[in-house]
């Protein structure tokens, strides 16, 4: 048998000692990163338990899985799991603890000692006792593998049946319209069954109920309110093929998702003898202790003043209380007023929106409702207010909740105007932000109230969003909070006269976005206009190529210009990009990756002349290296009168579309990809932008092509294109996200320029898409507005501006070839122009060269140095003399 | 000193640019500014070994007029090859030349 028991940590009176955590979720994540924010100075050691075989992952996002986030990408930050003093044990479900003896034992028979034990066991998906509910095609939505369970089951039973499957989900909560959502977006026919007279029936009124079955309902979804299910018939296969339905109507289906309620996993507990409440879950007080002081329960297991919370943000609260316990700390546990807000439903993508927080059937005595309800926008909003129309009691938001992040927080507070104002549809009242309480909770997930957030701006030096929510964790969860964290990080910064830098460089003290939008407003085509009229000096290695990169993706400016010459990066002044040596690479457009033998013939024929090693770069393209300054117009001449042109290679411009071989040879292929990949390609070659950018383009969703690790990746569905952006491999890499789904080919092309022109427009100098998605305030939910939705009105303009660099596009190596003046600028010396670089020397590797490094046996000759044998060593060299 | 070695017109310049030139074996990068003078360093950039400080971008830091090195980004004093951010690495200098400009035609003194 095992002994997990990492050295006892050498412990003082008030050391917490060795920490075990059972249950590996997001509240036990939240332990973790607190014992090592704050446990700075006591000694202790962490072990996790878990029984799923994953990393801790985002329960709250796991509807993204269908959008491909997987394990890794749901992981909660793994980086705590690195700290020498953290353990985690995952795939090993504990069995028993025995607290006399300080230890749990896992069902591997692994024992683990404790000091401290932190029960974080979470909870079930319930399900009423249902005759089939154990059928092939019956699923719950609660873990991760629920979640691959339902996605193998459908494609498995789709290909078996050769139709689309019809789904059931019984269970109209939050949960449930997720499960629905999911289901249609694999492809299944959905239908809700919920027994209450309501969708969301805990959470919303009559009237927010209603327009929410309205807009489920115009999603395509079924909904059958008022029954429930009584069982589960199997189809002549053994798998589930029929639903009886408690009003005696019947349902064909071919999967069904359970999604009716969780209890708290409470077993460990009742059986170790510790106090268990009337309804489940380990008893504990506001200290987040048990029956048993050195055992503590947290999250949704935890059942406090007889409740188990079913959301993560008193968890994480609760994770707060006991770590401050465990560091000697005193503080206690109150639990905050809650909201809900669905989420991870969509109907064509957007999502679809419904929340409340407080009292929302307004039944405190002599509470007032304020309603508005829009049935042509099929939106509800309701304010539940204390008699004298002051106090802020409870809100109902269904097809619009912008005011559910903004008002939570006001909950039971005064709201300083007239209720119906907030209502109004154009927004009425400024809606309190900046104004609020130091006590009111702004991030109910990750519990971070206004003070904390000033605080990280007025005493730890925040000076961004990005930094404050670094600092406090705040909008790091559901993300719900951003706009309002934004605007109240934005008026401390303010407030505080911190002098916030967006400076560029010595020369500019603006954002590259707000040079950007200046250069275009003003007209300037010059970065002497530029300099003159908004910055100083001669300007840098930093201002000067976005400067250029500005006047060329507004079309005002040529990198080719001679006025824009001088301000190019090497790359873009040799039209090449430099290797070690200062020798360049040459690498022609090979759009699609389709390339004729003719023309390969050509570029074998360059490379054998020049001496160029060869290689196939990681674009699907055919890269040659080792081209001097003076070669570059030989070479390219060569290749432009082959037919081919720049592929732009060094440039902060498109690279390449990667594209798989599609549906014109592959059996799986449902579109064209390769034709879709040229195409985007063509469209958008040498488009000038913050930083470098990749396309992808895969013909089915296996996804060979890999675009979701792309700026922008193109995924073929049976109807048409589904569009992802700000993906990224490289240092950080991220996969990127749905933009739109199932787009038709023309959609997709303007989606795709709108979100290139937004970046290019807005981004700031070398930040990929990536991080500017992450950043973008809102995320991708608001980026989709922008973008899909159009609300800001610049669709329009932003499509127009890649039609010009469309119709302006000229190939940068044929244009340079044709004109002397630019030709000049390829001289090894200005005084021997055709004099090879001295220094330059090669040695052979693996039938090629590559520069050769001190000390190496090399000819200045690439060509030679291809052919040379190995020269006698030094030492042979002296021998022989 | 004063072996002026004459590289070439100055209309081979192209301002706030650089060319490289062989002077005596030894690579000196040039640049003309926009205010007409021309100064000269060492092409050998000594950070990455290659010849390529003539590709720089030229600028200037406060009241000092810059080139940056291309390759890595280390900055130095066009004027007296100071080096002026090493990026992380152990400053180097550049060598200086002394550059005049007779009757149109750049001389390179050594």
């Amino acid at each position: 048998m095992t002994v997990v028991s990492p050295v006892r940590p050498a412990v003082g009176p008030n050391d917490p000692g060795r920490v075990v955590v059972v249950g590996a979720g997001m509240v036990a994540h939240r332990v973790v990163e607190q014992m090592l924010a704050r446990g700075e100075a006591a000694a202790w050691e962490i072990t996790v338990l878990g029984d799923e075989p994953y990393l801790p992952y985002d329960r709250v996002h796991l509807s993204e899985f269908f959008d491909g986030r997987d394990a890794d990408a749901l992981a909660m930050g793994p980086s705590v799991w690195d700290d020498a003093r953290v353990t985690l044990r995952t795939g090993d479900a504990v069995a028993s603890i025995d607290r006399d003896a300080q230890e749990i034992l896992t069902r591997a028979g692994v024992r683990v000692p404790y000091d401290n034990l932190v029960l974080a066991t979470g909870s079930w998906a319930w399900t009423p006792r249902t005759t089939g509910i154990e059928l092939p095609g019956v699923v719950s939505y609660r873990t991760l593998d629920d979640v691959t369970a339902l996605r193998d089951w459908i494609s498995a039973r789709e290909q078996q049946l050769g139709r689309p499957l019809r789904g059931a989900v019984v269970g109209g909560g939050v949960l449930g319209l997720e499960a629905a959502s999911a289901l249609q977006r694999l492809g299944a026919h959905a239908t809700v069954v919920e027994f209450a007279d309501r969708l969301m029936s805990v959470q919303l009124d009559e009237g927010g109920g209603e327009t929410l079955r309205v807009r489920i309902a115009d999603m395509g979804v079924d909904v059958r309110l008022g029954t429930g299910a009584t069982r589960l018939v199997a189809a002549p296969d053994g798998a589930v093929g029929l639903l009886v339905l408690s009003d005696g109507s019947t349902l064909d289906v071919d999967v069904v998702v359970f999604s009716t309620g969780i209890r708290p996993r409470d077993r460990l507990a009742r059986e170790s003898g510790l106090a268990i409440g009337e309804r489940g879950g380990v008893v504990v007080g506001p200290t987040c202790r048990t029956s048993d002081p050195l055992v503590w329960a947290v999250g949704e297991v935890a059942s406090y003043e007889g409740v188990c919370a079913g959301l993560v943000a008193p968890g994480n609260a609760q994770a707060d209380v006991v770590v401050d316990q465990l560091l000697g700390g005193t503080s206690e546990y109150a639990p905050a007023p809650e909201g809900t807000k669905l989420k991870g439903v969509l109907h064509d993508g957007v999502p679809v929106e419904a929340a409340s927080f407080g009292d929302v059937n307004a039944l405190t005595p002599g509470a007032l409702e304020v309603t508005f309800a829009d049935p042509v926008a099929k939106t509800y909003k309701k304010l539940v207010v204390s008699d004298d129309a002051r106090t802020l009691l409870g809100g109902v938001f269904v097809g619009d909740a912008a005011l559910y992040s903004s008002l939570r927080p006001m909950l039971g507070r005064n709201l300083g105007a007239d209720p119906s104002a907030f209502l109004a549809p154009e927004g009425g009242a400024a809606v309190p932000s900046a104004d609020l309480p130091d006590d009111v909770v702004v991030c109910s997930c990750a519990n971070v109230t206004a003070g904390t957030v000033r605080g990280a701006v007025t005493e730890h030096g925040c000076t961004s969003v990005a930094d404050v929510k670094k600092c406090t964790k705040a909008g790091t969860v559901c993300g719900s909070c951003v706009p309002l964290l934004t605007k109240l990080v934005n008026t401390q910064l303010e407030a505080s006269g911190v002098e916030v830098s967006h400076a560029m460089c010595e020369h500019f003290a603006m954002t590259r976005a707000e040079l950007f939008a200046l250069v275009r407003a003003e007209g300037l085509r010059t970065f002497t206009e530029v300099v003159a009229a908004h910055g100083t000096g001669r300007g840098c290695v930093v201002c000067k190529p976005v400067v250029a990169s500005i006047l060329s993706s507004l079309g005002v400016g040529h990198v080719l210009d001679r006025a824009n010459a001088p301000l190019q990066d090497t790359n873009d002044h040799a039209l090449a990009n430099m290797q070690k040596d200062g020798t360049y690479s040459v690498i022609p457009r090979i759009p699609g990756g389709e390339i004729t033998p003719e023309k390969l013939a050509v570029i074998a024929d360059v490379a054998r002349e020049y001496g160029l090693y060869t290689r196939i770069t990681g674009a699907q393209r055919i890269g040659m290296f080792g081209a001097r300054l003076e070669q570059l117009p030989q070479i390219w001449k060569r290749l432009v009168d082959a037919g081919m042109e720049s592929g732009q290679a060094y440039g902060k411009s498109l690279r390449a579309v990667k594209s798989c071989v599609g549906q014109s040879w592959c059996r799986f292929g449902v579109q064209d990809s390769v034709g879709m990949g040229v195409q985007l390609e063509l469209r958008y070659r040498g488009l000038r932008a913050p930083h470098k950018f990749k396309v992808g383009v895969s013909g089915c969703a296996r996804e060979c092509a890999e675009a979701r690790g792309k700026d922008v990746g193109v995924i073929a569905t049976e109807r048409g294109w589904n569009v992802y952006v700000g993906g990224n491999g490289g240092f950080t890499p991220r996969h990127a996200e749905l933009l739109a789904e199932d787009l038709d080919d023309g959609m997709l092309l303007r989606v795709i320029d709108r979100f290139l022109a937004y970046y290019i427009r807005s981004a700031d100098r070398l930040q990929r898409t990536a991080p500017w998605v992450a950043d973008y305030p809102g995320g991708i939910v608001e980026l989709r507005k922008v973008l899909v939705d159009d609300t800001l009105g610049i669709c329009a303009d932003l499509e127009a501006s890649i039609a010009e660099h469309v119709e302006g596009y000229e190939d940068e190596w044929a244009a340079t070839l044709a004109d002397p003046a630019r030709l000049a600028r390829f001289a090894s010396f200005v005084n021997a122009p055709d004099t090879p670089d001295p220094d330059l020397a090669y040695t052979p590797e693996r039938g090629q060269v590559r520069p050769a490094r001190p000390g190496e046996a090399s000819d200045p000759n690439p060509v030679i140095a291809r052919t040379i044998a190995v020269r006698p060593s030094d030492v042979e060299l002296e021998d022989a003399l | 000193m004063s072996t002026w070695t004459p590289v070439c017109d100055l209309s081979a310049l192209d301002p706030e640019r650089g060319v490289a030139a062989l002077v005596d074996g030894v690579q000196v990068a040039l640049f003309l500014l926009d205010d007409g003078r021309v100064l000269g360093v060492a092409n050998h950039d000594p950070f990455s070994g290659a010849n390529v400080v003539s590709r720089g971008i030229v600028g200037s830091r406060g009241e000092r007029t810059t080139v940056t090195s291309p390759m890595h980004k280390q900055v130095w004093d066009l004027v007296t090859g100071e080096c002026l951010d090493a990026a992380g690495k152990e400053p180097v200098d550049l060598p200086a030349f002394p550059v005049e400009v007779r009757d149109g035609v750049v001389h390179v003194g050594s």
